[in-house]
């Protein structure tokens, strides 16, 4: 499946390519692959490099993505960030922890009728913001959550 | 080959609720691994995508921050018991899992 | 030498007569009633609610906090008022068995006159006089029952488990139940409270799918009028208490899954919606601004021995918000009057139990006997004499802490001694004995170990920082209830209204400033981590106890502070 995959990321002739690779059984019609790894924004340090990566620099605030994240994270392992996005026209959802050392943690593609909703759970060092980037219809929105990461103990 | 994911997928109105656990360390590549004192090299999932009945829904781009044996919930409207959910990662080491779950009412 | 029934009564009656205050030499005011405990009827339901007993089925002493500082728009309000700053905010007067109860002021001389506090067998005497004067009436525990003494921790709570069936308890979430390990928690759940106590918890979830671990809410018929209870567990308990004891269940404040069953018990009919919280009182305070239609939070875990609710407006209307303190001290009351379906009224009375004024139950009573009996000798066994009073409540040292900290220092060998800022944990007055009982109320933990690491002077400040955050954060959900970390040793200046990182300052040890990048030996107890190892406390402790065989009065070691002049939670 690599294979096919650059061959159809990379060649001129990927419309064509695909149509073989349907005619051959290789692929149901409707299918479609997972987008290459943006590697470019994954490895950027900082907050701006990784919003450059994803082509989203510049954000605008907005009150209509909502971040459910816990104020005191139990495990800064194991911290989950559950997004709604209200605003129409949704398409990506990016998922961006400040502080860690990449801060990109997670970008999605939804389509075919997938609300603007995601779910994962993230790996925070430190206490940080944990912000999120939608794209919708072009145009990108951004809001941000802070989550606490502390030692513990010593409580009650 | 890892071991299948476990997925639940709910009809809820007219709206399928997915929650995913996959079974992958998700290595950061900056672990040192106690033992042996040596750097355990990044070993993390890079791509995860969904279809129902054949459609693709989701398609989905992760760093090592993901938390190890990652959670992944969506949700697709328009779903119907019955439907077919088709799950797929790959990882930055070339390994990868397909999973299909089957929509309930 | 405490009074009896019969000298108490005698005295109140006394002072009714003479319409006057007696003097401070019996440290007792007037209070003209005859009865103490005798409530007038109101309404046609009555919630009866105690928590954070920590598992304390004898009566003991228990001296509330002169220092309980508020910060952010905590300042100068409930809870965060203490001393003659409660008294005044309250109307109690000055002497009367009231301030005693809520205050830690004169305490001595008001213990040695009232006698002691709580205890389960003259609780259900309370209860059982309170259910019959209502025919509406619910028993609700706020939770931390299982834990806090030796025979709780010696049965794994059970002795708590059977004396909660016996008083009647209806309804009860958790927090320190947990530390039993979450296992053992659904066991007990599943058989021994199975029909007979409700375990709520609406924001226990499963880590893989988030399913619901526990009941959310019990739908109860009170005098005709439909009342949902809602449980709360302490949401940091993973965090503030060790991740390993509950590694399947995530926690956390949930408000809008909250919002989602309040909306749903008011959909099937609910008439009264009450949650049984045992988020500390800030946290409860603002959660009742964001969530609407619960009549009233019920709540605990930063026990607060508060005499009447904050009530709190919201978009829906308002919540009562209350605390009801801690160790078996008190039983709250509240009557409510629910007409054409919805709440009309309330009253509100926080009951200091006094044993003395409340015979034992017998049933009660010869329960305690038996669960102790076993254990009688362990319990008795005499470490030391204490000729100074012993308690460990306020934001950043007691004299019992002192104590630990001081036999840390000397039985490990540390130059520096950290002991957790625990709420629980008995008084004891001058010249009283400490028996190994006395010493489990400030140690009965299920990770007890005592430790000691090399830590930078650095990984000191952090450790104090953090603590400090989880205590002074403006923002009460961020906070966890506990109280600031007990330190020996070093001194230190706290700014509590600072930001983390900045909090902390001045670190001296021998007057020396501490060097950020030198390691001191820090000895400790209680760690949250998994795999970590020591000597139970009480050993190190009861070692130092019987060593020494006479306990001097504790000289506390406190930080400097900032910024506090005139805070009405400091004394």
């Amino acid at each position: 499946m690599n294979e096919l995959r650059r061959a159809l990321l990379k060649g001129g002739t990927a419309a064509g390519t695909v149509a073989v690779a349907i005619a051959a059984g290789l692929m149901r019609p409707s299918q479609v692959l997972a987008a290459e790894w943006n590697k470019a924004a994954f490895d950027a340090k900082s907050v701006s490099d990784a919003l450059k990566g994803i082509g989203a620099a510049s954000p605008a605030d907005s009150k209509d993505i909502l971040i459910k994240a816990p104020d005191i994270a139990e495990n800064g392992a194991v911290v989950p960030v559950e997004v709604t996005s209200r605003i129409a026209g949704t398409q990506t959802i990016a998922i961006i922890a400040e502080k860690n050392p990449q801060p990109l943690a997670a970008s999605f593609d939804l389509s075919n009728g997938a609300e603007g909703y995601v779910h994962v759970r993230l790996k925070m060092g430190q206490s940080s913001n944990v912000k999120v980037v939608v794209n919708a219809g072009g145009k990108h929105y951004t809001a941000a959550k802070e989550v606490k990461v502390t030692i513990g103990g010593c409580g009650g | 080959m890892a071991e299948p994911m476990k997925i639940r997928a709910q009809l809820q109105g007219d709206v399928v609720d997915v929650k995913v656990l996959m079974n992958h360390p998700m290595e950061t590549g900056q672990r040192k691994d106690p033992q042996t004192n040596q750097t355990v090299p990044a070993h993390f999932i890079q791509t995860v995508t969904a279809t129902l009945n054949g459609r693709q829904v989701l398609a989905a781009q992760w760093s090592q921050a993901v938390s190890k044996n990652p959670f992944l919930g969506f949700k697709v409207k328009g779903g119907k018991a019955g439907d077919k959910l088709v799950i797929s990662w790959a990882d930055n080491k070339g390994d990868k899992n397909t999973t299909e779950a089957t929509v309930s009412g | 030498m405490s009074l009896t029934r019969r000298e108490f009564l005698q005295i109140l009656a006394a002072a009714a007569a003479a319409g006057l205050p007696l003097t401070d030499k019996h440290a007792l005011a007037a209070k003209p009633e005859a009865g103490f405990y005798d409530l007038t009827r109101f309404g046609n339901l009555r919630l009866l609610h105690f928590t954070d007993c920590h598992a304390q089925l004898l009566p003991v002493y228990f001296r509330e906090p002169s220092v309980n500082i508020g910060v952010g728009g905590a300042v100068g309000r409930p809870p965060h008022l203490v001393g003659e700053a409660l008294l005044k905010a309250f109307r109690i007067r000055s002497g009367s068995p009231e301030a005693h109860a809520f205050t830690y002021l004169n305490f001595e001389k008001a213990a040695r006159t009232y006698g002691k506090v709580g205890g389960f067998a003259h609780l259900a005497t309370l209860v059982k006089q309170l259910r019959a004067g209502h025919p509406g009436t619910l028993l609700l525990d706020g939770g931390d029952t299982w834990q806090g003494s030796a025979t709780s921790l010696w049965t794994k709570g059970q002795d708590m488990v059977e004396a909660c069936k016996l008083l009647g308890v209806e309804a009860m979430t958790a927090h320190w139940e947990f530390t039993y390990g979450g296992e053992w928690v659904k066991q007990v759940v599943d058989t021994d409270l199975k029909g007979k106590v409700d375990f709520l918890a609406q924001n226990v979830k499963t880590t893989d799918f988030g399913d619901p671990v526990f009941a959310p809410y019990v739908l109860r018929e009170l005098n005709g009028v439909p009342v949902a209870i809602i449980g709360q567990a302490f949401p940091y308990t993973p965090i503030a208490n060790p991740r390993y004891m509950v590694p399947d269940w995530s926690f956390g404040i949930q408000d809008d899954n909250l919002q989602k069953i309040v909306n749903e018990v008011r959909a099937k009919g609910a008439q009264v919606v009450v949650l049984l919280s045992h988020n500390g009182m800030d946290v409860d305070l603002k959660l009742a601004t964001r969530v609407t239609g619960i009549d009233a939070i019920l709540g605990g875990h930063t026990h607060d021995g508060v005499p009447q609710p904050t009530l709190v407006k919201n978009a829906g209307g308002q919540t009562l918000v209350t605390n009801a303190g801690s160790n078996g001290k008190f039983l709250a009351v509240l009557d409510l009057e629910v007409r054409a379906g919805k709440l009309a009224g309330y009253r509100y009375r926080l009951l200091p139990v006094f044993s003395n004024l409340l015979a034992p139950d017998p049933a009660m009573a010869d329960l305690i006997r038996k669960v102790r009996a076993p254990f009688e000798d362990r319990l008795n066994e005499k470490l030391a004499v204490t000729e100074g009073l012993l308690y460990r409540r306020g934001n950043f040292n007691g004299t019992f802490d002192q104590l630990i900290l001081d036999a840390m220092l000397e039985v490990k060998g540390a130059q520096i001694a950290f002991s957790p800022g625990f709420r629980w944990g008995t008084t004891l007055l001058p010249g009283e004995a400490i028996t190994m009982e006395r010493l489990m109320d400030q140690t009965a933990i299920t990770y007890p170990y005592s430790t000691l690491n090399e830590l930078t002077g650095t990984q000191i400040k952090d450790i104090l920082e953090d603590v400090g955050d989880n205590l002074f954060n403006p923002d009460p959900y961020l906070q966890q209830g506990g109280d600031m970390v007990r330190v020996g040793g070093l001194t230190y200046t706290c700014s509590p209204f600072e930001t983390i990182g900045r909090r902390i300052s001045n670190m001296r040890l021998d007057g020396k400033p501490i060097d950020p990048d030198r390691k001191y030996k820090v000895a400790g107890w209680a760690p949250v981590a998994e795999g970590a190892s020591g000597e139970p406390i009480w050993e190190v402790v009861a070692r130092y106890l019987r060593d020494r065989k006479v306990i001097t009065p504790r000289k506390l070691n406190l930080p400097r502070l900032n910024g506090m002049r005139d805070n009405p939670g400091m004394a």
